[in-house]
């Protein structure tokens, strides 16, 4: 049996389209646990692949849409919120996830994260935070420590990092986890509670880049960075997000926010079901 | 069931951007993503009171850059979706007017231009967009561009706009300026039996057989939307027919560059329209576009009057630019005459087919051009 039809034989295939295999990410990315336990999620839920719709942004991770056997959007760097708040209003039966990284999500289409947050459109957005811009080779970006070291941070970086979760919740969202890619259980369980609930979603994965910023930052291999998040992550559900910023010494992980709000699109439902009334009403 | 009120047939005393709104309505949009702009916000105004009736989706966006991502995810979805803006807003826009013509995105962008660069002169009109228009967003593709000039084109251009956008499966332009958009004038809105409404084109084979980027007729593949179960790829990488990246190969490349330019080069007899007055005999021909179209209609008049042989060619389609009508007026006239509410965009285009023939251009800025300039102007053609 040839390795390709082994793969074949893995219980989450036909998830994937099998064409596109190998896939591009570099050995001990976080990349390849997300997709695992996104597709995971997927499976449990015995979601309708020909009703979803995944849309990443530009980054490693961005390329995680072309490997999902649904239709898929692969956008312009920090888009995918907002294409895919367009798709999930045009077509409200169709479930929408973004999955994309901390520097498309949270830099280039910071915008775009906080106002769809805010006007609670039904989507599930899955930031795979690696602490640097990876396919460029390793820059600082919006979520670096302060003192790490990337190539556009030669002496160490002196910017203040977000604490996502924190910003998550303070925009809006009606669903705020984060979990590492060591906590393959718990986050596919939080992808499959943020799938069946209304309104804007938010997940956070830690995510080993050994080969970049790892390396840079001597934080050993992925089996070293994946200790490390063993050592020093606490679960804390319901913990206040604003306390949650991600130190050396500590990643707080857990759920950090379930509430319930209308979302956008049953808000527009009301109206519709108003000026529906007025018309025929003459 | 909704009550449907998508077409007002009968006259109307409208808007500029009202009759845009209405024609929009009317040719099917049902998605409109936006933010504010002078002078296009009353579109904006107008579809966020209208799409209700009609079961659409009015959504402001945060900005321009997710107003134009959110319209190409509508578009996905197989609904007709549009957005409407102004120069500052126009530049926000080309990035992802470059991922709709990249991944082949009907869709429908309103530019009502004003007082450009930068922030301008919000209130007052200009054609200074033009170029933008062609080539705003990095590298090489076709597009679409109509402009009107008068109220009731801005609802007939509008339904022309997503008729063209639905066959080429193109970002399609309205170059409408501040003027025309706010003006108010007749508009007659026809029955909706008599409007002609141009769907894009479904594949006609099963999910496996499908390749999304397959050229179809006229070098435009037929479109399967999200939800549809043919589970498409779509990337603004380079890709093959499969819709996969392929960003190492200069064939892949070649070709489906060739083919987002060739798909509007090869089709540009069947998309361009132009207006004809006065042509069959004239000696001397201005060629226009938009507002100064108007005062060139009546200059050419005048100049009939005083015995000049003048006549006007109306481009109401931009891009593709109209060559083959300007080559044959130029066997014709003895010198080409073109006002453009700009400091020299379309001219140069009209130059480049002229050849030998001598162009006078008339530009500008801040107001439209009276009718005595453009007479002045032909008067001293035809002395030369």
């Amino acid at each position: 049996m040839t390795a390709i039809e082994q793969f074949e034989m893995h219980p989450l295939a036909k998830y994937v389209r099998m064409d596109r295999f190998p896939h591009i990410w570099c050995e001990g990315c976080g990349a390849g646990i997300i997709l695992n336990c996104f597709l995971k999620a997927l499976s449990d839920l015995d979601v309708d692949m020909d009703k979803l719709v995944v849309v990443s942004g530009i980054g490693c991770i961005g390329r995680i849409s072309g490997y999902i056997n649904a239709d898929s959007f692969h956008t312009t760097h920090g888009r995918p919120i907002a294409l895919a708040t367009g798709v999930k209003l045009a077509n409200p039966k169709l479930k929408v996830v973004v999955i994309s990284g901390d520097g498309d999500l949270f830099a280039i289409g910071g915008n775009h994260f906080i106002h769809a947050a805010r006007r609670n459109v039904d989507i599930t957005v899955i930031c795979s935070n690696n602490f640097n811009y990876g396919m460029t080779g390793g820059q600082f970006g919006p979520t670096t420590p302060l003192d790490a070291y990337t190539t556009t941070t030669p002496y160490g970086n002196i910017e203040h990092p977000f604490n996502l979760v924190h910003l998550a919740a303070a925009a809006g969202s009606v669903y705020v986890a984060r979990w590492t890619a060591l906590h393959v259980q718990r986050l596919t369980e939080s992808i499959n509670k943020a799938l069946q609930k209304k309104g804007f979603k938010f997940i956070e994965v830690i995510s080993p880049c050994p080969e970049i910023y790892g390396r840079r930052n001597k934080l050993g291999k992925a089996v070293d960075i994946m200790n490390r998040y063993k050592d020093i992550s606490r679960i804390r559900h319901g913990y206040d997000p604003s306390k949650a910023g991600i130190t050396p010494e500590r990643i707080i992980v857990g759920e950090f926010v379930d509430i319930e709000k209308p979302t956008y699109w049953e808000l527009l439902q009301k109206q519709f079901f108003k000026v529906q009334e007025r018309l025929k009403g003459g | 069931m909704a009550v449907q009120r998508a077409v007002l047939t009968g006259k109307h005393f409208m808007q500029g951007d009202i009759a845009c709104a209405e024609g929009a309505i009317a040719a099917g949009c049902r998605f409109f993503a936006g933010y504010p702009i002078t002078p296009a916000t009353e579109i904006a105004e107008r579809l966020a009171r209208r799409l209700v009736e009609v079961d659409g989706v009015y959504v402001q966006m945060e900005d321009e850059l997710g107003s134009m991502a959110a319209v190409i995810g509508a578009s996905w979805t197989g609904v007709k979706a549009m957005t409407a803006t102004s120069g500052p807003g126009f530049s926000l826009m080309q990035e992802n007017i470059g991922l709709a013509a990249m991944t082949e995105t009907p869709c429908v962008i309103i530019n009502a231009m004003r007082g450009s660069p930068s922030t301008g002169q919000p209130t007052r009109a200009g054609q200074q967009e033009i170029m933008q228009a062609r080539w705003g967003s990095h590298g090489d593709y076709g597009v679409i561009a109509l402009a009107p000039s008068s109220v009731q084109e801005m609802f007939d251009l509008t339904i022309e706009c997503f008729n063209l956008a639905e066959t080429y499966r193109v970002p399609v332009f309205l170059l409408a300026d501040g003027f025309i958009a706010h003006l108010w004038e007749r508009v007659i809105i026809p029955p909706a039996e008599e409007i002609k409404i141009v769907n894009r084109k479904k594949p006609a084979v099963l999910p496996v057989e499908y390749l999304p980027f397959k050229p179809g007729e006229n070098l435009v593949p037929p479109m399967a939307c999200f939800g549809e179960g043919y589970r498409v790829h779509v990337t603004g990488l380079t890709h093959g027919e499969r819709g996969y990246p392929q960003t190492d190969s200069p064939e892949a490349q070649h070709r489906l560059i060739q083919r987002l330019c060739e798909k509007i080069r090869k089709n540009a007899d069947k998309i361009v329209k132009v207006r004809k007055f006065l042509l069959e005999d004239a000696e001397v021909a201005v060629v226009a576009y938009g507002v100064p179209s108007r005062a060139s209609l009546s200059a050419v008049k005048k100049a009939r009057e005083e015995g000049i042989k003048a006549g006007l060619l109306r481009l109401l389609t931009v891009w593709p630019f109209p060559e083959k009508e300007i080559q044959k007026l130029t066997r014709r006239v003895e010198a080409l005459i073109v006002p453009e509410m700009n400091y020299g965009q379309l001219v140069y285009e009209v130059e480049r087919v002229a050849k030998e023939t001598p162009v006078h251009f008339l530009p500008k800025l801040g107001e439209p051009h009276n009718p005595t300039e453009i007479l002045a102007t032909i008067r001293r053609a035809v002395k030369k």
